[in-house]
């Protein structure tokens, strides 16, 4: 074989690929006649206008406003006068050098956001002039606007994608506004709406020379759709009154369906401030964690507190669920209930009925903590084994949807803590039983909820045995929503007939017990006051602080509207802060106002009342007598 | 015959030089299509990409006159000085060369610069041809294939450094001359081989692939050996071996990957082999490059009627990218002209060289085929994406004065070397 003929195959081998490639490129693939693959082909993006947002009134919520971003291709840009540039956008030289680089780094042919929400007169101003600058132009978005400034833990904002969610999602484009927290954020899908493209023809100076292909390819922008909460935002701005200068929140339901007519979280902030250019450095300021008031923090949400004394009417429903205590019995309570031979082995109560015996109804109109206790016992101990006493147990209280995230429709929530057999065998040592763990009897110990799982137990108690998930969404595009997550009952452990002793005994709060201060001429409100201790860790020591006050209520007694919880941080008693609160926004949303001068005074004092001077102290209190 | 032999034009192969005109003229209405601007004047406008080229062009033709006129006993005396001289000014561009994208690879003269590593490539294939002519040369002998390699690997060392990874893989095409010349065909299979294997390895990771040549190997070595027991009892410390060096190879790919390899040589590799799409950054041009290409369909768009080559869509279109011009432009027609135009130039070239009594010219003749070949199969194959993305000009096309006197520079001193050859005994 002559040695020639080695690159003479080499050559022809290489060329038949080459020709083959060829062939496979322009002959059978051809012309693509995409114009998403076709770089002569400028796209121009519409975007469409974001979904409204009105409450269950109609009233408007959220709407629409017009922001101007200056694009830049920076491979486009040419030599210009800085300086000029500068002064029209109202920005420095180092800015203009910085985001230059950025944004050739990120892509040097596809456009980026150089500067971000122009205020209109500087838009006006530079509409004029932008003909100079090549590689910059101007993209029209539409950014939020609140008529309202109210709720803006529930409504959440809309702010630009990051970097990490458009690698993942190539329909976003740098700059796009996606929702970011709220329904924003869980609606975003239906608010958004569809981009619209359009497809230029562009000349070799880069020029748009006409459209392509007659618009053969283009698209409309669709608006997104609109919503309809189911939030009532009259009570929802009364909550947010009634709690400004506290830390806590307000949940409150409707049991007939689940809807969420109020949650208010304190303190709160203006969603406006969420909104254009002075986002970021407002979100600094609000999401600061130094700052304890922690406005994006939704309390109502994903603040974990002892639930306190509203527990015990979980404890009473299951202790008649299991036969362990009947309405009928009775205990008495010599100041306290000693569960051990032990001198500590001793809850206090403070129900201030010395030794006669308390029976069921009484016990929940004055909180007896012993009455409680005992039957907490009997529940854990009945198995006659502990631990399945315990999961037994656990296992009725998170029916109630304590425990674990309750499935509504809002990005942000913790699951609380409803402990089991597994948990105490985990933890303790020894043997162990109901005494270990009495405290959660009475809602303190290792259980712990959260403000909506709270109202979301209410609403079961008024509606006698079941609840519907509580939601926010009511009405898309003017439909009402037919998700079975948020249509279907859901039923607790508990037979329905357990359930009048404990509301007539809740009853009695309102009329004769710890709440009868609140009472409101008319309507007969159901509830449970609560107190739950708490503690903090400084220097790794724990101290009590002041006790959060709690109430659950729902009413009318018969054929409830309103289901409701309030927490108010180191709020002392429940029926101090947290029961006329309650009942403030029990007779403004049945009655529309708050009638009578003994009424309009608690409002006053309500609206007025500020626990600035206990968050600031931060001291460490006395222990101070428990009263649930 | 004085007369005649004083004759520059007197023997010169005239298929070459019109196939040269053709290319260098084709390839000047390219760059003219990929960088004309509206407000250019006229066809000598020295602000232009395709003014310039034309005055290139224009001075390529005493370039050419000058290289026909010396006599070609003269390139085979002083190819070692011309070597020397190489070496030195690709040396120099270290303490004179400017650093232009990342590489110093230019000497400026103010309007213009100069690439030596162009015209290393024809003088280094002088000095092969110097060295594997010498009566006294065997190319069986180790001593003397390591002193090929020297002179072979010691500007693609410079160029390394520059560094210009695409100017360095045209220095392997001399293993195709080696071989011309008695060095055995196993350096150009083991190199093929291990560089199969390397491309394997990042495509399907070392595991696999070591697992499938393992298994594969047993298979052979089962089939063949079935009958020669004794084979293995003797040998079985070769087999080890193999496996061994198999094992190495396929690690230190991994390892060499990953660990010495910059970002954007990765990138390059993962976007060909479909590891990864990036079409932001790395594999804009490549991207660009096929859309136009495969937009110009069967007939092209037609001279100066191309979108993408007109908007100037494929980045560096006059330089590197010059083929999907054509491509877009003439469509498969015209690019399938355009390497069957290559082809037919080496196939000449060959033929030519072939003819030779004298070993130099011989020997410097595939070295030019080698070097065009290696030339015209990276860059169309970069552009069309058959091979990753390594920046080299195609020869005669793309625009650049360097370039297109390196590869006349080579070409016209094979065009007198074999005018001249009836004269050599």
């Amino acid at each position: 074989m002559k040695r020639s003929f080695l690159l003479y195959f080499l050559i022809t081998i290489a060329g038949i690929l080459l020709i083959g490639r060829l062939f496979q490129l322009q002959v059978l693939k051809g012309p693509d006649s995409s114009p998403l693959n076709n770089a002569a082909v400028k796209t121009v993006y519409e975007f469409p206008e974001r979904g409204y947002v009105y409450d269950r009134n109609g009233i408007l919520l959220v709407a629409n406003q017009l922001s101007y971003d200056v694009m830049i291709i920076p491979n486009e840009v040419q030599p210009l006068d800085t300086l000029e540039f500068c002064g029209l956008l109202k920005i420095k030289k180092e800015y203009f050098k910085k985001k230059y680089a950025t944004t050739n780094r990120y892509s040097p042919w596809l456009p980026s956001v150089f500067l971000k929400q122009l205020a209109k007169e500087d838009f006006a101003f530079l509409q004029e002039k932008l003909h100079k600058f090549k590689g910059f132009y101007i993209q029209k978005r539409s950014i939020r606007n609140y008529p309202i400034a109210s709720a803006a833990n529930v409504l959440g904002y809309i702010s630009e994608v990051k970097e990490s969610e458009l690698r993942n999602n190539s329909k976003l484009q740098q700059g796009e506004l996606i929702g970011t927290r709220g329904i924003e954020q869980s609606y975003d899908s239906v608010l958004r709406g569809i981009k619209g493209k359009k497809y230029l023809d562009r000349d070799r100076l880069n020029k748009v020379i006409g459209s392509f292909k007659n618009g053969t390819y283009d698209t409309i922008a669709q608006n997104g759709q609109d919503i309809t909460l189911t939030i009532d935002s009259r009570l929802q701005q009364y909550g947010e009154s009634l709690m400004a200068g506290k830390r806590g929140a307000i949940v409150a339901i409707e049991p007939s369906t689940g809807e969420l007519l109020a949650l208010v979280s304190a303190p709160t902030y203006d969603p406006n401030m969420m909104v254009g250019r002075q986002r970021a450095p407002n979100s600094v300021v609000l999401m600061d964690n130094k700052n304890l008031d922690k406005p994006m923090f939704d309390r109502g949400l994903q603040a974990t507190y002892p639930p306190g004394s509203p527990f015990k009417l979980v404890n009473a429903l299951i202790g008649l669920q299991e036969g362990a205590i009947t309405p009928q019995t009775s205990v008495s309570c010599f100041g306290g209930y000693r569960y051990g031979s032990s001198k500590n082995s001793f809850q206090k109560c403070h129900c201030n009925i010395f030794g006669s015996g308390i029976m069921l109804n009484r016990a929940i109109s004055r909180s007896c903590n012993s009455y409680f206790s005992s039957a907490y016992r009997s529940i854990i101990n009945k198995p006659g084994n502990a631990k399945i006493g315990m999961d037994n147990w656990s296992e009725h209280v998170k029916s109630f949807g304590l425990g674990n995230y309750l499935g509504y429709d809002l990005p942000s929530g913790q699951p609380g803590l409803i402990p089991d057999g597994e948990y105490y065998d985990s933890r303790n040592k020894y043997k162990w039983g109901p005494t270990t763990n009495i405290s959660n009897a009475i809602g303190q110990g290792e259980v712990s909820t959260t403000p909506i799982q709270l109202a979301n137990v209410t609403a079961a108690i008024a509606n006698k045995g079941y609840f519907y998930t509580p939601h926010v969404i009511k009405k898309i595009n003017g439909n009402k929503i037919s998700n079975p997550t948020y249509t279907t009952s859901k039923y607790t452990t508990i037979d329905t007939k357990y359930f009048s002793p404990i509301i007539e005994g809740m009853h009695e709060v309102f009329n004769t017990g710890t709440g009868a201060n609140n009472k409101v001429e008319g309507i007969s409100i159901v509830g449970k006051t609560g107190t739950s201790e708490n503690y903090i860790k400084i220097d790794g020591i724990r101290k009590q602080l002041e006790d959060h006050s709690i109430l659950i209520a729902f009413a009318p007694k018969d054929n409830p509207k309103i289901a409701i919880a309030v927490f108010v941080e180191n709020g002392g008693y429940g029926s101090a802060i947290a029961a006329p609160i309650t009942s403030l926004l029990i007779e403004k949303y049945l009655t529309n106002k708050i009638t009578g001068n003994r009424r309009k005074r608690i409002e006053e004092r309500m609206l007025n009342l500020s626990l600035k001077h206990i968050y600031e102290q931060k001291r460490v209190l006395p222990k101070t007598p428990l009263k649930h | 015959m004085r007369t005649e032999k004083n004759n520059i034009f007197i023997g010169i192969d005239w298929i070459l030089v019109i196939l040269y005109i053709a290319l260098v003229g084709f390839g000047w209405m390219n760059i003219y299509a990929a960088s004309a601007t509206e407000n250019s004047n006229g066809l000598f406008d020295l602000t232009t990409r395709y003014g310039k080229q034309l005055l290139w062009i224009g001075l390529s033709v005493p370039l050419i006159i000058s290289i026909l006129f010396i006599n070609a006993k003269f390139y085979e005396k002083f190819a070692s000085i011309f070597y020397l001289f190489s070496l030195l000014s690709l040396a120099g561009l270290f303490l004179f060369g400017k650093n232009i994208n990342g590489a110093t690879s230019w000497y400026s003269f103010g309007f213009m610069g100069l690439q030596p590593s162009e015209f290393a490539k024809a003088f280094t294939a002088l000095a092969v041809a110097k060295l594997l002519s010498d009566k006294q040369y065997n190319l069986k002998l180790i001593k003397n294939q390591i002193k090929a390699f020297i002179i072979i690997f010691l500007p693609a060392f410079f160029i390394a450094l520059q560094p210009d990874l695409g100017s360095v893989l045209v220095y392997l095409s001399f293993f195709f001359v080696l071989n011309r010349e008695g060095l055995t065909l196993y350096y150009i299979i083991f190199g093929s081989l291990a560089i199969v294997l390397f491309l394997a390895t990042l495509l399907f990771g070392p595991i696999n692939i070591i697992t499938g040549m393992f298994s594969v190997l047993t298979l052979l070595l089962f089939f063949f050996l079935k009958r020669n027991k004794s084979y293995l009892k003797y040998n079985w410390y070769k087999i080890v071996g193999v496996y061994a060096i198999l094992a190495l190879f396929i690690f230190s790919t991994s390892y060499t990957y990953d660990t010495l390899f910059e970002q954007h040589h990765r990138d390059r590799f993962d976007i060909l082999l479909g590891i990864s799409k990036d079409i932001k950054k790395t594999g804009y041009n490549t991207q660009q490059s096929l859309q136009a290409i495969s937009s110009g369909g069967f007939t092209g768009k037609g001279y100066l009627q191309g979108d993408r080559t007109q908007g100037r869509f494929v980045p560096e279109q006059d330089t590197d990218y010059i083929f999907s011009a054509v491509g877009e432009e003439w469509g498969f027609i015209g690019s399938t002209f355009v390497i069957i135009l290559f082809m037919l130039l080496l196939y000449r070239i060959i033929y030519l060289a072939e003819t030779h009594k004298n070993k130099f010219g011989r020997i410097y003749g595939y070295g030019l085929a080698s070097i065009l070949f290696f030339h015209l199969v990276i860059n169309i194959g970069m552009v069309i994406q058959l091979l990753p993305t390594v920046g080299i000009p195609l020869p005669f096309f793309s625009y650049g004065g360097s370039s297109l006197w390196g590869f006349t520079l080579l070409l016209f001193i094979f065009i007198k070397l074999d005018a001249n050859k009836s004269y050599d005994w």
